[in-house]
């Protein structure tokens, strides 16, 4: 149903932290060797639930099992208060095989309800094997096309957050805080799309689709005051017609550069740029290539 | 020194072989696993009469380490509630809250990491012919093909491949290193239909219950080659 796609996504980000780094006081990271920045996958795979989850109102088949508490509505929130996640396998009454045959179905249930398990699968605390759901969609860390720098800015604030606070400024209320952006940073991720686990999971068309929507729209929904303005610059599939694949990822991927357009001098600074060339020059049988941003 | 019948070159941007004693805050061991490395093959080939045997490790670069922290969750996903949810006997909506559910874990990983893995294949049933698989493997290496996307250690860590046709490129890296005891592999050890309370896991074919157990070895690494003992793998059940 869905055919094997390696994609490159390209999104910037201006005057913002993309990732922050909890290693270094939440500066955005860097590969400490080349200064590029670094976005994680599971970066990536947050904002593609969080835009699932609004877009789909938690409805099943599209609800989303890891949610953050800070973007449901408070109404929400208080109704969810109650809920832990216990590891209570002891409660569990069958065993053995029985008992694995009911966590395929659980399996089953999961991903037939939950857009991100059937999409990038999930792990249930049950010991055997049968519990644990790869998804069909991989991604890779993203990495910047030039190496970044983060700037410090140190704000104020006209108020404080203790009484004690206030009595030791006597009354001033001022205090100063730290943020960190870069000014401009294009990156570039690569991804897997898996027709063999999709078929196990579940994963279709629509979701695909979705999918696809969620990486072209996904920073729209997540502006805050440290991210800057985000937004997808490029979003290019190979698709494979044979299931297996029509040729090497690798390949494939180095058709697609991004150098610095020869016009501009000094740092880059936005989209402009930079020049995105797509070799699309005698592709290997069964590939297409779209470019769907 | 006879070469094994497969050979794959493999590599990568990052990579992350957790050794099992510091799975928490995952850091990597030098070199990739024999277990990982089956984990690549399987993931171009596999069909359940095959199993793969990782004879010989090649490494080219020197072993080069960085740090990535990220927000992870603590939890699995919990069985009990889905069954409640299954059955509509779940209270609250079925969901982890990751925010309130997170482990800061900080990853030593490695950068920039390049093998060949040479390797062999035991036939469990052996009314199969070996040129069968011997090829579609072969196939598969040099078009690129792959069941699932194969990578290094973790999933974010997707791993490029290519078939090795001929003689084995030798290693920069020169020396004896010795490498400390490693993770071999998994042995999957088939029990009696009985003994399913002691199964660790069960057989997606046969559905027999299995006891899991890690194997590991002295890896010793001789001008960036590292031999993994053949006692690593027991022979197996033969499918029936």
């Amino acid at each position: 149903m869905i055919p094997r796609i390696d994609f490159i996504y390209l999104f910037d980000v201006k005057h913002g932290n993309p990732n922050g780094d909890p290693d270094a006081g939440n500066l955005p990271r860097v590969d400490p060797e080349t200064g590029h920045g670094l976005v994680t996958d599971v970066c990536l795979k947050r904002k593609v639930r969080n835009y699932v989850g609004l877009v789909r109102e938690e409805q099943p088949p599209f609800e989303i099992y890891v949610k953050e508490k800070a973007v449901l509505n408070s109404q929400h929130a208080r109704a969810y208060e109650a809920l832990g996640i216990p590891v209570d396998e002891k409660k569990r009454k069958s065993k053995g095989e029985k008992k694995a045959e009911e966590d395929k179905q659980l399996t089953e249930w999961m991903c037939k309800n939950f857009f991100d398990v059937r999409t990038f699968g999930a792990v249930m605390t049950t010991k055997v094997n049968c519990g644990q759901v790869r998804g069909p969609v991989q991604f890779t860390l993203a990495s910047s096309m030039d190496p970044i720098v983060s700037q410090e800015h140190a704000v104020t604030r006209c108020a404080v957050t203790t009484e004690k606070e206030a009595e030791a400024q006597s009354g001033d209320n001022r205090t100063m805080g730290r943020k960190f952006t870069i000014p401009y940073g294009l990156y570039r991720a690569h991804g897997f799309i898996n027709p063999h686990l999709a078929a196990k999971t579940g994963f279709g068309p629509d979701d695909l689709e979705l999918f696809w929507k969620a990486l072209e729209q996904m920073f729209e929904t997540d502006r805050s005051a440290a991210r800057g303005e985000m937004a997808p610059q490029a979003l290019i599939c190979f698709e494979h017609a044979d299931a297996l694949g029509n040729a090497p990822a690798n390949k494939l991927f180095q058709r697609v550069t991004v150098t610095r357009n020869q016009s501009t001098e000094g740092p880059a600074r936005s989209f402009a740029d930079y020049d995105l060339r797509i070799d699309e020059a005698e592709l290997p049988t069964g590939i297409t290539i779209s470019r769907r941003l | 020194m006879t070469r094994s019948p497969i050979a794959l070159r493999v590599w990568g941007d990052y990579a992350c072989f957790s050794r099992p004693e510091c799975k928490v805050e995952r850091l990597s061991y030098d070199v990739i696993t024999p277990s990982a490395a089956r984990g690549i093959l399987e993931a171009i080939y596999w069909k359940p009469q095959v199993q793969w045997i990782v004879e010989r490790i090649h490494v080219y670069r020197e072993p080069e380490f960085t740090n990535l922290r990220r927000n992870e969750v603590a939890s699995k996903a919990s069985a009990t509630n889905a069954q409640k949810a299954m059955k509509g006997t779940l209270a609250e909506p079925l969901a982890l809250y990751a925010d309130e559910d997170r482990q800061q874990r900080a990853a030593t990983i490695l950068r920039d990491v390049e093998y060949i893995i040479e390797a062999r294949f035991d036939l469990l049933d052996d009314r199969d012919p070996v040129a069968k698989h011997y090829n579609m493997f072969k196939r598969r290496a040099e078009k690129g093909q792959c069941f699932h996307r194969p990578y290094l250690g973790t999933r974010e860590f997707a791993c490029h491949f290519a078939w090795v046709e001929g003689p084995i490129p030798e290693s920069p890296l020169t020396g004896e290193r010795d490498l400390s005891w490693m993770l071999g592999d998994m042995a999957y050890t088939p029990l009696g239909d009985k003994q399913v309370k002691q199964a660790d896991s069960f057989c997606s074919h046969t559905r027999r219950p299995l006891k899991v157990e890690p194997q590991f070895f002295r890896a010793i690494m001789r001008d960036g080659v590292i031999e993994v003992p053949s006692h690593l793998y027991a022979p197996a059940e033969v499918t029936p």
